[in-house]
């Protein structure tokens, strides 16, 4: 289906009132990683990726492989909504016996690789892109890392080996929010400059509004250079859609008591009211 | 974590709830730092699941974050104790002792830089956070390792004994820790706690509970349940330390009761279970009835700590009926 962009604002609304839903139903969760990369898996999903239910076995399909696995609920609303499974399953997130669980895992239709220790993402997506050359395949290969994990040493590594191999099959996004658990990123373990840093390891980098649903179909569409990996590094607000939790870093992974889930809930419904009237 | 009947049966032999090892832990590196400027918390964003915060903001000059950097963790850590610091190295088990097993393996045992690692919420005590969070491999990587403690306290009171002896050893430590509150297991002053000396917390001779860390208390409330339903005397036996290894005790359970049941939330490969039976074996203890609860080969069952303890009968009931059964009685 071709959404404007409106309408996948729209969509974006949806799925992160979803996120909170399930969260709070499961009483656990990664509420704000999750509600600031909506976006960019709604994009991916919806716009940018060749890949459905459909083809999801064919060797010939686009991989995303969400590096970090704790922002789960976001992915498993996105995957639900593009088919993958029917969104009643999430009933049993977190419970006995569920392959619904606090990371992504292959057990749910979907999920293209295993994931929730930070730093394991980009290796394994250099891996799939520099298969994809091997073959003269035209599938692409996309992940998204968190600000904070970009201190795991692998990534480097990675980064390093992504530029040797000209994968221009390989775009990483950086879901930019600022924040990780103990803080803000510029206090924890600063990784900033981002731009110069990944510019000098060989990639061609591009930095965005991550919420901004046209300016992340045209980063992500294409690479950005040929002969080179791209990085797009997507400024977002942990939290995003939700007032107060909005760059709150206790939200990490908080799960809103009965007065604040209403207070999301009713959140949403105005800014979903206020799109749809903005849309008709 | 337990059923109610098993919650009823602790409260009629008297046992506390206290608080969770991880807590104990931050409160005893805090009151350790209180008095020496040498001691050093290392931490990789993982200041809050180590319940850390307190410790930071009364001695923000002793507490080092790397990030979210697991290998630069240990290796920094290394240096810092190199260089006479008196440094804890905390991070998830799962973590720590996976990614940066060869930091722990050059970096801390084997140049013995006297360094603690601290493996926080380890075993499935991350739960439905699925395998990636779990550490069911730590005492099978970490034994394989010279010259490296590996300890599992069982209630708080082994917690603070263990970090108190890993500050004054001088020797690269591991200590593994949980987040559940647990119960109080035993009178303190009947015996001091030593690494590699194992905790008798009830005497039997009709079969022993060699258990560790947080399955200890469950081991507990089953030898109390075949006592009043089968009039069994169970051994429990709390085996903090893998490394050094208490092989009198083990030897001493294996013969005086023949029969044993190892009890670790760890996969069965390479933990307490084979450290057991490989020293059974060689005693020529042969005729000992022997058995291994713990999380088998398989991908682990999904669900909270206490679903997945249930599931594999980490729990008074599984283990009363493993009991009963190895010894033909249910
Ligand atoms: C190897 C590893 N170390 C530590 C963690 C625990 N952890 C989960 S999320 C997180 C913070 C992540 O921060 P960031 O990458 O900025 O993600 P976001 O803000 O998007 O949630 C940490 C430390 C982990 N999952 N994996
Ligand atoms: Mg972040």
């Amino acid at each position: 289906m071709n959404y404007t962009d409106g309408q996948l604002e729209q969509k974006s609304l949806k799925l992160r009132r979803s996120v909170v839903k399930w969260i709070k139903h499961a009483g656990a969760g990664h509420t704000g990683g999750s509600l600031s990369c909506i976006d960019i898996l709604n994009v991916l999903y919806n716009r940018i990726l060749n890949v459905s239910p459909e083809n999801f076995t064919s060797p010939d399909r686009d991989r995303y492989v969400q590096s970090k696995g704790h922002a789960v609920e976001a992915l498993f609303v996105v995957l639900a909504d593009a088919g993958f499974f029917d969104e009643s399953d999430l009933e049993t997130l977190c419970c006995y016996q569920s392959h619904y669980v606090g990371h992504p895992t292959r057990k749910v239709n979907g999920v293209e690789q295993n994931t929730g220790g930070l730093g394991h993402g980009l290796p394994i997506c250099v891996g799939t892109a520099l298969a994809g050359k091997m073959d003269a395949k035209d599938y692409r290969v996309y992940t998204l890392l968190g600000d904070g994990e970009l201190a795991e040493g692998s990534n480097w590594e990675a980064a390093m080996s992504a530029a040797h191999y000209k994968l221009d099959n390989l775009t990483a996004v950086i879901d930019c929010n600022t924040l990780q658990i103990a803080g803000r990123t510029a206090d924890v373990m600063n990784s900033e400059p981002l731009v110069e840093k990944w510019e000098a390891f060989g990639w061609a980098v591009r930095r965005i509004d991550g919420h901004d649903i046209a300016a992340l179909t045209e980063a992500l569409r294409d690479p950005l250079e040929a002969g080179k990996p791209s990085m797009v590094i997507a400024d977002t607000v942990k939290g995003r859609g939700v007032s107060f939790m909005e760059d709150v870093g206790k939200w990490h992974h908080g799960v809103p008591n009965d007065e604040e889930f209403a207070k999301a809930m009713e959140g949403f419904d105005m800014q979903l009211a206020a799109k749809e009237g903005a849309l008709s | 974590m337990y059923s109610p009947e098993a919650s009823a049966l602790a409260e009629e032999i008297g046992l506390k709830k206290g608080k969770a090892n991880l807590e104990v832990f931050a409160a005893t590196v805090e009151a350790l730092a209180s008095s020496d400027p040498q001691v050093v918390a290392v931490v990789s964003d993982s200041r809050g699941s180590g319940k850390l915060g307190p410790f930071g903001a009364a001695y923000p000059k002793q507490l080092v974050e790397v990030g979210i950097a697991e290998q630069n963790l240990v290796g920094v850590a290394a240096g810092l104790a190199s260089a006479g610091k008196k440094v804890f190295a905390v991070s998830p088990s799962c973590f720590l002792t996976a990614r940066s097993l060869e930091q722990i393996k050059n970096d801390v045992a084997y140049s013995d830089n006297p360094v603690t690692l601290v493996g926080i919420s380890s075993g499935v005590s991350y739960g439905a956070l699925g395998t990636t969070h779990h550490s069911l491999h730590d005492f099978a990587a970490l034994r394989a390792i010279n010259n490296l403690h590996v300890v599992c306290p069982a209630d708080n009171y082994e917690a603070e004994q263990a970090v108190r002896a890993a500050a004054v050893l001088e020797k690269p430590v591991f200590l593994r820790f949980g987040k559940a509150a647990l119960y109080s297991l035993g009178s303190e002053a009947e015996q001091a706690f030593e690494f590699g000396k194992a905790r008798l917390l009830r005497y039997g001779d009709d079969l022993a509970f060699i258990a560790t860390g947080e399955t200890v208390a469950h081991a507990l409330l089953a030898a109390e349940k075949l006592k009043r339903e089968q009039g069994l005397e169970a051994r429990v036996i709390s085996l903090h330390s893998l490394k050094p290894f208490d092989v009198d005790a083990v030897l001493a359970a294996a013969r005086e009761c023949g029969a044993v049941v190892t009890v670790e939330e760890h996969m069965v490969n390479g933990g307490l279970g084979e450290a057991c039976a490989a020293a059974i074996l060689e005693a020529g203890v042969g005729d000992c009835l022997f058995h291994r609860v713990g999380i088998p080969d398989e991908y682990t069952v999904t669900g909270s700590q206490a679903d997945i303890f249930r599931h594999y009968g980490i729990s008074m009931e599984g283990l009363f009926s493993t009991a009963g059964q190895m010894l033909e009685r249910v």
